[in-house]
């Protein structure tokens, strides 16, 4: 009746995962039932849960993500305490539980930390910045948050209920084959990867074709902003590499459930072939997180400064050489495979070629500063941290695309210290200067400036106490994922890599209290022009937050820096005369397909884990049936009438005027 | 910072209208973006098909001494179900005509041939997947006959969704006529319905033709 499921599956002789479990449960729960009591879940369920608006749901994207950043700090935080203390000792993790904490940290940290952010981001910036309504298919992008968020819980859920994979973040078979990972643990990754990388191709789908065939009158490629060419390109390899982490875990599946040899030591599969498939997509991965923080940091350098993005075009090729080149260096990652000098020789110099293009964008945020009036505001202080930070991060990047060299340092905490300083240094503070810098635009207040700099002090000496130890003990000879060791040198640098998780820990309370002042403090802080950085490009052109509908009459763009030229021809020419020509607006209809499909998908994959048959195929007819029901709706649009849109339209630029004009005379 | 603002505040939305000339015309419309989108998502399902050719490649040479394509594939049956399959794309050409002069009657007619086709192909497909799995040749057999079951069945997996999609168009178009949005929906679906046909001309020659070389 339940399959593999029974009471066995509760780690009731585990008190970490169990309390944290009971403890995150009733936290849910209080939140519910806070929700149910005050009278706020039709509002949720009407404004947020079944919106197919893009700003919306680039909140949710986000705000998932920054659940997610706690639970996966929270592993981070538990394994640099295990090793500060696991000299000569076993600590106080067991090995298997130590294994599934280092899995789940990597697993929780790319997929559902760093992608939700970054999509979150596109989500809510790149339709403002094309100056467009919304995105090319507002149901289909519901559809993908709320199945991101069915991976999110499912790798939750396995917490309590059995067990998390311990074989690392990318489950290398033979170790994630049936005979040496019978327990469900690999099953929980596989499905809840599956479910959420559809939900990433749907986006990258999405947002590849608003970028390509929805912008407004006058908005030529080479006058997008800095941060659509960035999502662009992300999204492109969204759409190439995505099919084959979906391929190679549906092979690996294949493998578990049903006896095949794909990757088995047995009648001939090929363990080489899932290194190969699963880089083939991973190392596209990096630079699908990157390149959206590179936009951003365009984006903020060049208001910040005052001044145009330095080398628009050189950016732009830079951005697309790094989307071609991005699927050629995929071998680097184990060169000690043993393909032969010739093979290696060609992946390592790819990947000193990649680094090219980068260094020109470095080049040319730095001559985008040059001459410039900078203010230091806090997305620019992440932006100056980035700078430097990544740097030294490519640079050892570099180092290890070196064959013999990366010989030496394969696996070692070496590798564990370069990756994290280009995700950390490069992704993380991209996301967090986007968050700073965007925030004003999706609530209409800013957040506070002395926490956040006070949050980034403490991220940027932090991270440089917590990793910089551990290229040293790579040096060492310290391999990585080690539960416990014994070796007196690695001691001293441990300890400060434990002090540095501190650190980052205080930076991650200065963020959640700058959201809570913030939040108190937001008439003050509120932002009635909604320009409050003096902006550039089009998002700031209208109110904060947005109208529905985001722009009352849709911009025509002249050039480049489209809300600059315009404000710019504003203060020469005065204000004009003619009334604006305002039209009835055509927006999609909520709809709640997105989330019920989630539901059923997580009803899906958790029968799938557990081989509960019958339920799988529940799950599966009720989320087509979703489909047809949605497929069979005779509105999916409604009209806004052209006097509704004139009258939110004037009470905006009412209030802009009064603000402006205020600050104008103080 | 708040002259440029204000100044362009002061105007209000007109300045968003330029009067510049304009080089590019906007957002497309909704049947080019549906067409475009769902053009992108299937180069994204090529991919994915392509790894399973990748794998198949890898592993063709991997029979554990067991069977090899030579003595496993009847090509005379993979032929019958090479002429269904093109044939239902003829037939699936057909109803998209048909439904771009909104002719109902010929169009689920088209649709319905398409179906009987595509249902056809799928039984002479698991007779010969059974008939292996009988002779001890199932995929569990050796990585060769893994990849072999994975890629065909994985495009036979695509056939039977787009012939439940196939059905709930029929019903569609059956319950509403032909709506705009139904329109979309069925470029969409020939769209796919034609990519499967693509990439059994890949199957047929890489896995059948070269395979039974092996």
């Amino acid at each position: 009746m339940f399959g593999k499921l029974s009471w066995a599956a509760i780690p009731f002789d585990q008190p970490i995962p169990l309390i944290t479990g009971a403890v995150v449960l009733v936290a849910i729960l209080a939140v519910l039932a806070w929700v149910v009591i005050a009278g706020h879940l039709p509002y949720l369920w009407r404004e947020w849960i079944t919106s197919v608006d893009h700003k919306r749901i680039g909140v949710m994207y986000t705000l998932l993500a920054s659940v997610m950043l706690l639970r996966g700090f929270s592993d981070a935080i538990m394994m640099r305490a295990q090793q500060a203390v696991a000299y000569h000792s076993q600590g106080y993790l067991p090995p298997e539980h130590f294994n599934q904490i280092f899995s789940a940290h990597g697993t929780i940290m790319i997929f559902f930390v760093a992608m939700p952010f970054v999509i979150g981001l596109m989500n809510l910036v790149v339709p403002l910045q094309l100056g467009v309504r919304d995105v090319a298919f507002p149901t289909l992008n519901s559809v993908g948050f709320w199945l991101t968020a069915t991976g999110a819980l499912l790798v939750n859920v396995s917490l309590v209920v059995g067990e998390f994979a311990r074989t690392g973040w990318l489950p290398y078979p033979p170790l994630s084959e049936l005979t040496y990972s019978p327990g469900v643990g690999v099953d929980y990754y596989l499905w809840s990867l599956l479910i959420s990388g559809v939900g990433t191709l749907v986006a990258g789908i999405n947002l590849v074709t608003t970028v390509l065939k929805l912008r407004t009158r006058g908005m030529t490629y080479l006058r997008m902003p800095m941060f659509c060419w960035t999502t662009l390109a992300s999204n492109l390899l969204i759409v190439a590499a995505f099919p084959i982490l979906t391929a190679t875990l549906l092979m690996l599946m294949l493998d578990r459930y049903f006896g095949f040899h794909f990757f088995t030591n047995e009648a001939g599969g090929n363990v080489m072939m899932f290194m190969n498939l699963i880089w083939a997509w991973g190392h596209p991965e990096v630079y699908i997180l990157i390149l959206p923080a590179f936009g951003i940091y365009s984006e903020v350098v060049s208001t910040f400064s005052g001044k145009p993005l330095f080398g628009y075009r050189s950016m732009v090729l830079a951005t697309m050489a790094i989307c071609v080149i991005s699927f050629m260096v995929w071998l680097h990652h184990f060169f000690t495979m043993g393909a032969g000098p010739d093979v290696n020789a060609i992946f390592g110099i790819a990947s000193m070629i990649i680094a090219v293009p980068t260094g020109v964008k470095i080049y040319n945020w730095l001559f985008t500063m040059y001459g410039g009036r900078i203010r230091f505001t806090t997305p620019m202080m992440w932006s100056l941290g980035f700078m430097v930070t990544f740097i030294i991060g490519g640079l050892t990047g570099v180092l290890v695309a070196v064959p013999p060299a990366d010989f030496l340092l394969h696996n070692s905490l070496f590798l564990v210290a370069h990756f994290h300083n280009v995700i950390i240094g490069g992704v993380l503070f991209g996301a967090f200067a986007g968050y700073t810098y965007w925030f004003p635009k999706a609530f209409g207040f800013r957040l506070h400036e002395g926490y956040g700099k006070a949050a980034f002090w403490f991220w940027l000496v932090g991270f440089y106490v917590a990793f910089f130890p551990l290229y040293a003990v790579g040096f060492l000879g310290m391999t990585r994922r080690m539960q416990h060791y014994n070796v007196a040198e690695w001691r001293p640098w441990l300890l400060v890599a434990g002090f540095g998780a501190v650190l980052i820990l205080i930076g991650i309370v200065f963020q959640i209290m700058q959201l809570v002042v913030s939040i108190r403090h937001r008439a003050e802080l509120r932002d009635a022009t909604g320009d409050p950085w003096d902006g550039r490009s089009l998002e700031w052109a209208t109110a904060s937050p947005p109208p529905v509908f985001n722009f009352a009459v849709m911009p025509d763009v002249s050039g480049a820096d489209a809300y600059w030229t315009m404000k710019m021809h504003a203060r020469e020419q005065g204000p004009g005369s003619s009334a604006p020509d305002y039209r009835d607006v055509e927006m999609p209809r909520n709809s709640p397909t997105g989330f019920v499909c989630a539901f059923f998908a997580t009803i899906m994959g958790f029968a799938l884990i557990w081989h509960i048959w019958w339920m799988v195929a529940a799950g599966g007819i009720g989320a087509f049936a979703t489909f047809v029901a949605f497929a069979w709706r005779d509105h999916d649009e409604y009209v806004i009438p052209a006097a509704e849109v004139a009258r939110i339209d004037r009470a905006n630029l009412d209030a802009r005027r009064a603000a402006l004009s205020f600050a104008g005379s103080a | 910072m708040t002259d440029a603002t204000l100044a362009f505040a002061q105007g209000g939305s007109q300045h968003l209208a330029g009067t510049a000339t304009i080089v590019h015309d906007g957002p497309a419309s909704k049947r080019i973006v549906t067409g475009y989108g769902f053009w992108i998502f299937l180069l994204s399902d090529i991919i994915m098909f392509s790894c399973f050719f990748a794998a198949y490649a890898v592993l063709v040479g991997q029979t554990a001494d067991g069977p090899h394509g030579s003595q496993l594939f009847d090509l005379r049956s993979v032929a019958a179900e090479t002429g269904l399959l093109l044939l239902s794309s003829f037939t699936c050409g057909l109803a998209s005509i048909a439904a771009g002069v909104r002719n109902e009657r010929w169009f689920q007619a088209a649709m319905a041939a398409t179906c009987v086709l595509g249902l056809a192909f799928l039984a002479l497909e698991g007779r010969e997947f059974a008939s292996l799995v009988a002779q001890g040749a199932g995929p569990t057999r050796s990585a060769f006959l893994s990849s072999f079951f994975s890629l065909v069945g994985c495009h036979g997996m695509h056939v039977s969704a787009g012939i439940l999609w196939l059905l709930t168009m029929m019903a569609q178009v059956f319950a509403k006529g032909f709506r705009a949005d139904i329109q979309r929906r069925l470029l969409c679906f020939a769209l796919f319905w034609h990519a499967l046909d693509i990439i059994w001309v890949a199957v047929f020659s890489v896995v059948y033709l070269l395979g039974s070389a092996v």
